[in-house]
């Protein structure tokens, strides 16, 4: 210690530290620095999570909070997962026009770059679900559709309707039709439980059979049905409609024809 | 036009005496004669009278939409196997491909995708069910609101109610046959209501279903009871509804020349049979129409009947929908007591089905009482002069609308945006509510039409000729009916309301009525009183007002 101590004046000594500085500084960034794709990726997320941030004041915060802590108008967004914001916001529930018994889907506002902005931030609060790939929710064998059509009927069917036409819950409430419900938000839909549905996480409904279902609804909308006009698909109170109007109806009809033709002492 | 002599010659001679027939029609026509009489039977058939009325044809409607239901059922039958034993799917349609089912279900979907026609057949045997009770409700209430249902024809009315009743429990049946899902849950529904009978229950579902739900005997059994003993009773009820059609002959409306002793209208050969006959294929001809255009029960998308599985939308068909509106509508009531549950929930409902039915079709018999009325009636009544009944069954018609209301409520809830529960609600009040409003509704409204008719009779039709008179009055000039329609307006009697017998004879023995009597005297009063019917014209004040001069 004396030696270094005692040269420590040296004209040279400066140089020494720095050039120690520099290798120190140099070395610890090369074994601490990310990769550079990585380090890429990272400011694309926060700048993501940030422009989320600023739609999310402005389109969001006024229910569910400026931290998405949520009040009274609105639920605690904290842990609902980027699945749950590309499903409500893509669908076009969110942001709600009005409280009601149900927030029903209407016309997109946001671009699919802005939601996928403000489902970062909303990730960004807590894990929860995340967004389906396009993998995840696009079916490639064939039997899916039959195995989808069981576990539909068996989860599904009973407020969704057998065709997914949608059915009536309590006090004005509903389960919407499925009819124009794009594959990957069926998917968010049975990951989240938004709304009165019921969430159907992995631990009880496995990915694979997420996929089944939504290859079973996609072909039910795109199926043409085999008898003729499907009336809706709305079981036997749209027959009975149909039948009395328009085939007793037309036989009514008929039938004034028939006595309207007949010899008369007198045309009336 | 009236009943009319014989067309066929040589009936009545002894058959040593007849000339050689003419040609080989004539010798066979003698040859069947000889062996069953046709001569005699066509002689007082064929020249029967039937009279031209559109609403007269609705009956024969029911008729032919039977007859497609069996020509299409038998062939149904050749492909359908009754048997609820478990089977994987393997056929075209690929979506169940792979799924376990049982045979009933395997087979219905054969018929709809591999049978040539079966789809077709299918839907013409469903959509003829569908129309075939709607044209018997039509018909009934056809029969009803004239007043069809009077002395001779009160048996023949139950002979209609048991055909509309057995119509409804086979359409029952038939649509469960297929076991899928919605018919699965029908008959999970029915279970429930068996199980809801005090006592009986447990043993009464056993019994029908040969252990506990779902088992493998109800949809064999059903099929025996859809295909051979309902429509075997069905069929009897219908030859003797014809036979007494053609025993009492048909009403008619009122017109000049129809009297209650004569038919005027269209003898049976030739006219009427080729109209009839002509009406049958133009039934079949919608019927097919309406099956190829509109897909009924589309099995396929239901998928097989798993017990741990339902539906929304699991609807009966319409003609049991007043029945799932009474058991939707119809609070959750229990009443639990040593050990036991008393499920009125389900049990009211069960009681009042039959309830509701039975109202209309003993109405018949309450207004004969109410009237004392032994005469008989081939006259049909205009519903209008007979406000009472009109408005009776016009509440009927109500009631069983808002129990079909309460029977959809989860799809008007959907389609109108409203709230199911408040649709119950609404339900609930209206059916106790609503028959009466539209009783008297409809009574006011037929007052109000023989006011009309009778100022028509008395003032004439509004020309729509607007005369001005010297003095600058405005009026407008009524034109006298031609005398058939002032016949038609004042053909109707009014009968009088009974009165009770004097309180003390002529002997000066006090007779007291009893209640009975004291009822009835007031239900005629109500019927026919002050407030029942509008004093039709008479020919007096016709003449008084008529004879003079000027429009009025």
């Amino acid at each position: 210690m004396k030696k270094l101590s005692a040269r420590r004046r040296h004209p040279l000594a400066a140089l020494v530290v720095l050039l120690l500085a520099l290798a120190a500084t140099g070395g610890l960034y090369a074994a601490f620095a990310p990769a550079e794709k990585a380090q890429a990726d990272t400011s694309a997320q926060s700048l993501a999570i940030e422009e989320g941030k600023k739609l999310f004041a402005v389109g969001c915060s006024s229910c569910h909070g400026l931290d998405g802590q949520g009040s009274s108008d609105g639920p605690s967004l904290v842990g609902v997962g980027s699945a749950a914001v590309d499903f409500q916001v893509g669908t076009g529930r969110m942001p709600a026009q009005q409280s009601g018994a149900q927030v029903p889907s209407k016309k997109v506002v946001y671009s699919q770059a802005q939601i996928d902005q403000l489902a970062a931030y909303v990730a960004s609060l807590g894990p929860g679900p995340v967004a389906p790939t396009k993998e995840q929710y696009t079916s490639t064998d064939p039997n899916d559709v039959a195995k989808g059509g069981e576990l539909f009927r068996t989860n599904c069917a009973q407020c969704h309707n057998f065709a997914g036409k949608g059915g009536a819950l309590t006090k004005g409430k509903y389960a919407p039709t499925l009819e124009n419900t794009s594959p990957k938000h069926i998917y968010e839909a049975m990951q989240t439980g938004p709304q009165n549905m019921p969430s159907f996480p992995d631990t009880t409904m496995p990915e694979e059979q997420k996929k089944q279902i939504v290859a079973f609804v996609s072909h039910t909308n795109d199926e043409p049905s085999p008898g003729g006009l499907s009336l809706g698909s709305l079981g036997p109170v749209t027959e009975g409609l149909f039948g009395w109007i328009f085939a007793l109806g037309a036989l009514i009809v008929t039938a004034i024809w028939v006595a309207a033709h007949t010899t008369k002492a007198k045309k009336s | 036009m009236s009943t009319a002599n014989s067309a066929t010659s040589g009936a009545s001679k002894p058959a040593s005496t007849r000339a050689k027939p003419a040609n080989k029609f004539e010798a066979a026509a003698d040859w069947t004669d000889g062996r069953l009489g046709i001569y005699t039977l066509a002689k007082s058939n064929l020249r029967k009278i039937f009279p031209d009325h559109w609403s007269f044809m609705l009956g024969e409607i029911c008729l032919y939409t039977f007859i497609i239901i069996i020509l299409t059922g038998v062939y149904l039958t050749l492909f359908f196997k009754p048997s609820m034993a478990e089977t994987v799917y393997h056929g075209t349609y690929a979506p169940l491909n792979g799924i376990r089912m049982s045979e009933a279900y395997a087979s219905t979907m054969d018929i709809s995708f591999e049978v040539r026609g079966g789809l077709l057949i299918r839907q013409i045997h469903h959509w003829a069910a569908i129309v075939f009770v709607a044209a018997m409700l039509v018909h009934m209430m056809r029969v009803f609101f004239t007043g069809a249902f009077r002395k001779p024809r009160e048996i023949n009315w139950l002979f209609g109610a048991g055909l509309l009743f057995l119509g409804m429990f086979d359409g029952f049946m038939g649509y469960s046959l297929p076991d899928d899902l919605l018919s699965g849950t029908g008959i999970r529904f029915m279970e429930g209501a068996i199980l809801a009978v005090p006592l009986v229950g447990t043993y009464l579902q056993f019994f029908l279903y040969g252990g506990q739900f779902p088992g493998t005997d109800i949809v064999p059994r059903f099929f025996t009871i859809h295909v051979l003993l309902i429509p075997g009773i069905m069929l009897g009820l219908l030859v003797a509804h014809l036979i007494l059609v053609f025993y009492h002959k048909h009403t008619q409306f009122a017109g000049p020349g129809r009297t209650e002793k004569n038919v005027v209208g269209m003898p049976l050969m030739p006219v009427y049979m080729a109209k009839a006959g002509g009406f049958f294929f133009l039934v079949f001809g919608v019927i097919a129409a309406a099956s190829a255009i509109a897909t009924v029960n589309p099995i396929w998308a239901y998928g097989p009947y798993r017990p741990d599985q339902v539906s929304t939308d699991a609807q009966p068909d319409w003609y049991m929908g007043f029945s799932e509106g009474l058991i939707r509508v119809m609070p959750g009531w229990e009443i639990r007591a040593w050990g036991h549950t008393l499920n009125l929930g389900v049990f009211i409902p069960l009681m009042v089905f039959p309830l509701v039915l039975m109202a209309i079709w003993v109405y018949p018999f309450i207004e004969a009482w109410v009237t004392g009325d032994k005469r008989e009636h081939h006259i049909a009544d205009r519903p209008r002069n007979a406000p009472v009944r009109t408005g009776f069954g016009a509440a009927w018609i109500s009631l069983y609308v808002l129990l079909l209301i309460g029977g959809g409520n989860d799809l008007l809830a959907t389609h109108l945006h409203l709230s199911i529960n408040s649709i119950t609600y609404f339900v609930r009040v209206g059916f106790f509510v609503v028959p009466v409003l539209t009783f008297f509704i409809t009574k006011r409204w037929c007052l109000g039409l023989q006011r009309r008719d009778k100022d028509k009779v008395l003032h004439g039709r509004e020309s729509g000729v607007i005369k001005r008179l010297p003095h600058g009055e405005f009026v407008e000039i009524h034109e006298q009916l031609p005398q058939d329609k002032l016949y038609k307006l004042t053909a109707h009697e009014q009968p009088q309301p009974l009165e009770l017998p004097a309180e003390v004879d002529e002997n000066g023995v006090a007779r007291k009525a009893g209640p009975i009597a004291k009822t009835r005297a007031k239900l005629s009063e109500a019927f026919y009183g002050e407030g029942g019917q509008i004093a039709k014209p008479t020919a007096e004040e016709h003449h008084e007002i008529t004879s003079g001069h000027g429009h009025h």
